[in-house]
């Protein structure tokens, strides 16, 4: 398995406050890596970095052992490669879904129409939605919405994929049919890095959970140990905050309040 | 025959006089509605600029406009500029050169709404979908903000199809102004200022109302 994602030591701040501290990550190739952490720990920068929508301040990003951090020209080339969804509804509101979900590969790769039509109605029909090709996005549920910005990010074949906390907008009944949609991309093989609030969700599709707070890479591990076994005291409040973690004992009061360290 | 009615309207070259009147108006109109989107077009743009003081400039410019009576920057323009500077400018000019410093004024505010109105994301979507920052403009971006834009352009020019009515206030022989004349033609017939201005009414309401109901559908049907 080969590597294809490495962020290394990256840094980020806004007008001065740090957001992202030498965070570092790794992923191979067909790997589902999840990102989660408090409000406000910088899970979405992190993505948002990596397909070059900030700017990090310090360290390097690189796709299949090239950098693609730093470059300010031809950045689209390299969003050809890494697909996004974010949590607010961004399909576009004038086109239909079928041209939504053909922009991308017609104007961005060149693909003949037909062919890009064709990839687009296999995609819908495997997503539930193959009656929905006429309609514009403003007569489809949030769950619905999703699920065509999920088809429209990988009708661009992307290498990687990344999700930005993609339900967390929905209502709660939405929220299970945008992830099945998710599950089935992780069986079949798709590299994703995704964020989300779904911690049942995030144990049954992640290979690799980070946890972040305050910027920094806390923990590291893979599902199974994350949330069972979680290795630091963070972690385990996390968890607990979301009622998640095995409660055998009270866990001890927080009494770290000093400046947040990062994990060794 | 008694002079009567409507029929007051048919006698001589009356008609054909108020056609022609109208067709000044609508002339000032479309010459006023073509400048004032170029301009508008760009004082949008401008008043979008990252510069707080070139923003502020625009900002004044379409208060003032705003605050100032049309037939008061007409008065202005025609009576007043013209005799300090010996300007040689007839009323159809002053009347084009008053309106299209409100047209691009208010034309500019509708552009700065629309292009503002687009969310962020939008922008970022089609950033992350991989195209270039003119495709995102040419295919998402811009075709959303014409959107917005239409609509309410289509209704400023309605309103100023109906403010050049003030133009026969700086000696334009427009349509109100064809009409009061033939009204003086028959000062003795009591109901013809009735059959005059209600023709005018009627011919003003059949080139707006289209104009207004092309703008309804349009929003109806991008909203």
């Amino acid at each position: 398995m080969s590597t294809i994602l490495q962020v290394r030591q990256i840094r980020k701040a806004f007008e001065h406050n740090p957001v992202l501290r030498d965070v570092s990550l790794e992923l191979d190739e067909g790997q589902v890596l999840v990102v989660v952490g408090p409000s406000g720990c910088g899970k979405s920068t992190l993505l948002r970095c990596i397909n070059g929508l900030e700017q990090i301040d310090g360290g390097e990003i690189l796709l299949r052992g090239e950098v693609i951090s730093g470059r300010r020209k031809n950045l689209h080339l390299v969003r050809q490669k890494i697909g996004m969804v974010f949590q607010s509804y961004d399909l576009f509101p004038h086109m239909r879904v079928m041209d939504n979900l053909m922009l991308g590969p017609v104007k961005a790769l060149g693909k003949p129409k037909e062919q890009a039509r064709e990839e687009a109605l296999r995609m819908l029909a495997r997503v539930g939605l193959a009656d929905k090709a006429g309609v514009y996005p403003r007569t489809l549920s949030g769950g619905q919405r999703q699920r065509v910005a999920l088809v429209r990010a990988m009708l661009m074949q992307p290498e990687i994929l990344l999700l930005d906390e993609i339900t967390a907008a929905l209502d709660p009944e939405m929220v299970s049919e945008v992830l099945n949609v998710v599950l089935d991309l992780a069986r079949d093989g798709m590299t994703m890095v995704i964020v989300t609030h779904e911690m049942r969700f995030a144990e049954a599709v992640a290979d690799q959970v980070v946890f972040l707070e305050d910027g920094c890479v806390v923990e590291r591990n893979p599902p199974e140990i994350f949330f069972h076994r979680p290795e630091t005291d963070r972690a385990k409040h996390f968890l607990q905050s979301f009622d998640y973690a095995p409660r055998k004992r009270a866990a001890p009061p927080d009494t770290n309040t000093g400046e947040i360290q990062c994990a060794p | 025959m008694q002079d009567s009615g409507i029929s007051i309207l048919f006698k001589g070259v009356n008609f054909q006089r108020l056609m022609s009147g109208l067709w000044v108006t609508l002339r000032i109109a479309l010459i006023t509605i073509g400048l004032s989107v170029v301009l508008g077009l760009a004082f949008g743009l401008l008043m979008l600029s990252r510069r707080k003081a070139l923003r502020a400039v625009c900002r004044a410019w379409l208060e003032i406009v705003r605050f100032m009576p049309q037939l008061v920057l007409l008065y202005l323009v025609y009576f007043g500029f013209a005799r300090l500077f010996g300007w040689d400018l007839d009323g159809e000019t002053s009347a084009v050169i008053v309106f299209t410093f409100w047209g691009t004024a208010e034309m500019g505010d509708l552009v700065r709404g629309a292009v503002s109105s687009i969310p962020l994301h939008q922008r970022e979507s089609a950033a992350a979908l991989g195209l270039t920052p003119l495709q995102a403009y040419r295919h998402v971006l811009i075709p959303q903000t014409v959107r917005r834009l239409l609509p309410q352009a289509i209704n400023l020019s309605t309103r100023i199809i109906k403010t050049t009515a003030l133009v026969k206030m700086i000696n334009v022989t427009e349509v109100l102004k064809v009409g009061q004349q033939i009204i003086g033609q028959f000062y003795r017939l009591r109901e013809a200022p009735f059959w005059v201005y209600l023709t005018i009414f009627i011919l003003y309401f059949l080139i707006c109302w289209p104009i207004s109901a092309l703008a309804g559908r349009l929003e109806k049907r991008w909203a």
